[in-house]
């Protein structure tokens, strides 16, 4: 029933608590998203997820399996099911937006060519970006750069994404636009989503499930309309925007 | 307590050092367990060959013929106390093939292609590049270090053998050209002194010199952390281990195969 279960993770950095006893459950087919303040550890959360980072202490469950005990080896196989969107695009910037695109389906499909540049040319018109196969990432702005990691990461229709601020720094018709894409994507394809914000709006219109992270911890996990009216003063503090 | 302080401030940077050859030596095993394991991505092998061979070329020509040149003139400096002038074909082409052919192309080498790997990759490791590569489930040792690795494995010597030739023509033009020593000589002299193993085993130490300085570069920027002060810091030490280690081991190579 569980796909992904976090239990208990704990993960601090020189001493510095960023993890704290953290618990989190995602159900197959749904979109999740977390929200929480910057530097809460949102990113390091995600990348838990695909064993890019090991928990000092807890079990992050796949199906069972614990990833943070699985040898290197084994996790490759299970990195495959990921599609990962990083916060800041993260494109290999010695190849071409094609070719980063391209470089996922060439490593783990046998496709020909013509099919490969066929799905690169259908992601990168979904996310906007049509007709930028051979430029490079550095003559890209920070939001399309953006998009086109966005179609990097759905290059290979994956089972689950993670989305670390899909649509941060993006205008407000792109980010519909990327929105809807995700939704239509993870529901067409019944795929799984965990996507990470802070923007609240992206949150109520794409998310079955809201996590809210603070201090180290999930302090809740529910739907969109119940997390709205969430007693939490931390949540009601975050919804309103208020300072300290 | 005093002992104990000094002891432990001496063990540290001892301790760094084997930290360091053990994760080298990892890196290198790795290597070799990646190495027949598809895909084999020619283009991106050949880029890198490219990267360190052609475009090293020039800098190591322009080395060759400058240090031929001043063996030659140092050679017959030191042969002329005692008329031995007819030597200087033999002297440079030896000290050519056996030592500093190979140890000049390495370092230069080094300078040129070994910071610029540990650069590339130290950027690559710092804006997650290398955590997209994971993600992708693409293991960064295949990617990145194998084909560099590889490359420093072969080109090092294709360089030294460029370097050495180029050295020896500069010698003969010093000696032959500008010291008036007979050319017959010169040549006959060459021929004679040096064998076939000296040039192989010229040959093998640029090998083991191209793979530690390829494999030193990767291991540095694979390392890097922080931004670009880590990245900067990474270069510099890429630069530094690999021209210590190319010395050391050039003398323990030396000591043991002539
Ligand atoms: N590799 C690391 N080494 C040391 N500290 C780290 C590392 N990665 C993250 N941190 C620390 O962990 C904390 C959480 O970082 P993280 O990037 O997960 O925040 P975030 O919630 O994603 O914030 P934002 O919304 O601004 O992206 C930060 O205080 C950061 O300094
Ligand atoms: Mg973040």
């Amino acid at each position: 029933m569980h796909l992904i279960r976090l239990v208990d993770v704990h993960k601090a950095f020189n001493g510095f608590r960023v993890l704290d006893g953290l618990n989190l459950t995602v159900k197959q087919g749904e979109i999740i998203v977390i929200l929480g303040r910057s530097g809460t550890g949102k990113s390091v959360l995600l990348k838990h997820l695909i064993g890019l980072i090991r928990p000092d202490r807890g079990q992050v469950l796949l199906e069972g399996v614990d990833l943070a005990r699985l040898p290197e080896r084994e996790l490759f196989s299970v990195r495959k099911r990921f599609g990962y969107l990083f916060q800041h695009g993260a494109l290999l910037d010695s190849l071409t937006i094609g070719q980063n695109i391209a470089f996922p389906l060439q490593e783990h499909t046998s496709w020909p060519r013509s099919q490969i540049e066929e799905v690169v040319a259908t992601k990168l018109a979904q996310v906007g970006l049509p007709g930028v196969e051979n430029k490079m990432p550095s003559e890209l702005s920070g939001g399309m750069q953006k998009r086109a990691a966005l179609a990097r990461a759905l290059a290979l229709d994956p089972e689950i994404m993670l989305f670390d601020e899909p649509t941060t720094g993006l205008d407000p018709i792109t980010t519909t636009t990327i929105r809807q894409l995700i939704a239509e994507t993870v529901r067409g394809l019944k795929l799984t989503a965990v996507v990470i914000s802070h923007d609240i709006e992206l949150a109520l219109a794409l998310a079955d499930v809201i996590a809210f992270l603070h201090q180290g911890k999930i302090l809740t996990q529910e739907s969109p309309v119940s997390f709205q009216l969430s007693p939490l003063p931390e949540v009601q503090q975050f919804l309103k925007g208020e300072p300290d | 307590m005093m002992f104990v302080r000094i002891l432990g401030r001496m063990g540290n940077p001892f301790l760094g050092l084997l930290r360091e050859l053990g994760e080298m030596a990892i890196l290198l095993v790795n290597c070799l367990l990646w190495l027949p394991r598809p895909p084999y991505r020619l283009r991106h092998f050949f880029g890198q060959l490219e990267f360190i061979g052609v475009r090293s070329l020039f800098i190591v020509a322009l080395t060759g013929l400058f240090t031929g040149m001043v063996l030659a003139l140092q050679a017959y400096y030191g042969f002329r106390k005692f008329g031995g002038e007819s030597l200087l074909g033999g002297a440079v082409a030896l000290s050519m093939t056996r030592e500093i052919g190979p140890v000049l192309t390495s370092l230069m080498v080094a300078a040129r292609a070994g910071s610029a790997m540990a650069a590339e990759l130290g950027t690559m490791r710092v804006t997650e590049q290398v955590d997209a590569l994971l993600a992708m489930a693409v293991h960064p040792v295949h990617y990145l270090a194998l084909p560099r690795v590889l490359s420093g494995l072969i080109m090092v010597p294709l360089l030294t053998v460029v370097d050495v030739f180029i050295g020896i023509l500069g010698g003969y033009f010093v000696g032959v050209m500008l010291l008036g020593i007979n050319p017959g000589t010169y040549m006959q002299k060459m021929v004679e002194m040096v064998v076939a193993s000296d040039l192989y085993n010229g040959l093998f130490k640029s090998m083991v010199f191209g793979l530690l300085l390829a494999l030193i570069s990767c291991h540095q920027g694979l390392k890097a952390r922080g931004g670009a002060q880590g990245v900067g810091l990474v270069t510099t030490r890429a630069v530094v281990y690999s021209a210590v280690a190319i010395l050391i081991v050039d003398y323990m190579l030396t000591a043991l195969l002539f």
